[in-house]
């Protein structure tokens, strides 16, 4: 990552050429808990990318001063500090979402775009750079997981952030629901489909 | 890692960092706590109001909340506790259970609902009008397939007859279990019977289908489909709760009283 980049390509890769779940595979296991409904998506997207930007930051505020032997304990300090603050404010502002949440929330600590940010990026770049990187890598996340959402929710449960679209047939209506997208393995199949397209359309992200 | 690391710093910069986190953590932890127990109050409340079927989005909850009468009643005898013993706003049910002398351990017979320890008394809610009571909110919880599952029943003024009911409290499977707390669901349990004719706990859970005929079509409430063991947890809850260990006696104390009360 010598080239210099700009903060704007900097924010965009990670959306579709870098995305992280598509090209980079990581974050997957939240990414099929949350995609149920979009509300829930679009709330657990935005904790990751306030997490990911902000333990980004600070990672990379301290870099220069961080042992390489206990490294990634240190980054999992600041990771975990940022996730219990989110968590309290999300109970203290936004409870009904927090009681949704909660579990989700935890195991932010253990998504993988958090810390392969912060090992990846942050320990090597300033701290604005590694801040924009999180955003935009929360962006990316969050793209995926509001498209995966999107079709579950509309095809799994007939409606958009919990407004009926399809009625169902178990309210009287005449869609009947999709079961399969209810289950949480559902978004593999979703995130599969996103990665082929994705790649169809920029054959650089092809492995070998 | 070319440069040199003296076998100190790791240890001191790791101490740092964590004083800086600690700090942090518990700065928020102890500044956001009131609002934080404010709205775990509000939530109760609100839950306790769906339960009985009050809840109304429009209004404030506190102001719907206050006509309800928050009562300690000893759970072995039924007997009301009266205020000056244990003031019902202050008592905290769970902690209770825990202590020594509040609560007591079940033993394995006893404890249906896998709680292992239960309050000797319990907090419950009527919704009275005039001196006669229309609703009883009861508060029941008990394990179902990972977790303990928390839960409000509202019963009707003949004591036997659900007016509705509120899971709010799970860990259970998002989509399977976890339906506990799918409001349809709650629904179907509104005008069901908890005893029969004769006094006996008559509640099931349906695989499949529910019962569409009477009698059995009062007793019976849609399983959750693909949530087998948390469907049974709620089964034996409400059994425990409903129960010789549970409400019962207060019922019994309940009905004999009414005549005198008119």
């Amino acid at each position: 990552m010598a080239e210099a980049e700009t903060k704007t390509e900097l924010l965009s890769r990670s959306i579709f050429k870098r995305n992280p779940i598509a090209l980079l595979i990581l974050g997957i296991c939240s990414a099929l808990a949350t995609t149920g409904q979009m509300t829930t998506a679009f709330v657990m997207s935005i904790c990751v990318t306030l997490v990911v930007a902000f333990s980004s930051m600070a990672i990379s505020m301290v870099r220069n001063r961080i042992p390489g032997s206990v490294r990634i304990g240190l980054q999992i300090i600041v990771i975990a500090t940022l996730v219990i603050l989110v968590d309290q404010i999300l109970k203290a502002f936004f409870f009904d979402l927090s009681k949704q949440l909660s579990i989700y929330v935890g195991l932010i600590i253990t998504n993988c775009i958090v810390m392969g940010r912060a090992e990846g990026y942050a320990m090597a770049n300033p701290p604005l750079a590694s801040f924009v990187d999180g955003i935009g890598n929360g962006l990316g996340y969050g793209f995926i997981l509001m498209s995966v959402a999107f079709v579950r929710e509309l095809l799994g449960s007939g409606s958009v952030f919990g407004v009926e679209i399809l009625p169902l047939t178990t309210d009287g209506g005449w869609y009947l629901r999709n079961g399969v997208l209810l289950l949480p393995a559902s978004a593999f199949f979703l995130i599969a489909l996103i990665i082929w397209i994705l790649r169809t359309a920029d054959p650089g992200q092809q492995e070998d | 890692m070319a440069e040199e690391e003296s076998l100190a710093r790791p240890f001191y910069t790791v101490l740092i960092l964590a004083f800086v986190c600690s700090a942090l953590v518990a700065g928020a932890a102890v500044g956001l706590r009131p609002r934080q127990e404010a709205n775990r109050d509000i939530d109760r409340q609100k839950n306790i109001l769906y339960a009985a079927g009050l809840y109304d989005p429009a209004k404030s909850i506190p102001e719907m909340f206050a006509p309800i009468e928050t009562r300690v009643v000893e759970l072995a005898t039924g007997e009301f506790v009266p205020e000056e013993i244990i003031r019902p706003e202050n008592y905290r049910q769970l902690k209770a259970a825990l202590s020594e002398d509040m609560g007591r351990a079940l033993n394995k017979e006893e404890d249906l609902a896998r709680v292992r320890r239960q309050e000797k008394y319990s907090l419950v809610y009527l919704v009275k009008n005039g001196e006669e009571i229309q609703q009883i909110v009861l508060p029941v919880r008990g394990k179902g397939l990972w977790s303990t599952m928390y839960a409000y029943v509202a019963l009707d003024g003949d004591l036997a007859t659900i007016r509705g009911v509120s899971f709010y409290q799970h860990g259970e499977t998002p989509g399977l279990g976890g339906e506990v707390e799918n409001p349809r669901w709650q629904g179907e349990w509104r005008g069901k019977k908890v005893y029969n004719e004769q006094g006996g706990f008559s509640l099931k859970f349906a695989k499949g289908e529910a019962a569409t005929t009477e009698p059995a079509k009062s007793y019976e409430i849609d399983g959750l489909s693909g949530a087998t063991l948390t469907t049974k947890g709620v089964d034996n809850l409400m059994e425990f709760w409903f129960g010789d260990h549970g409400f019962k006696p207060l019922f019994a104390r309940l009905k004999n009283s009414k005549p005198s009360k008119g």
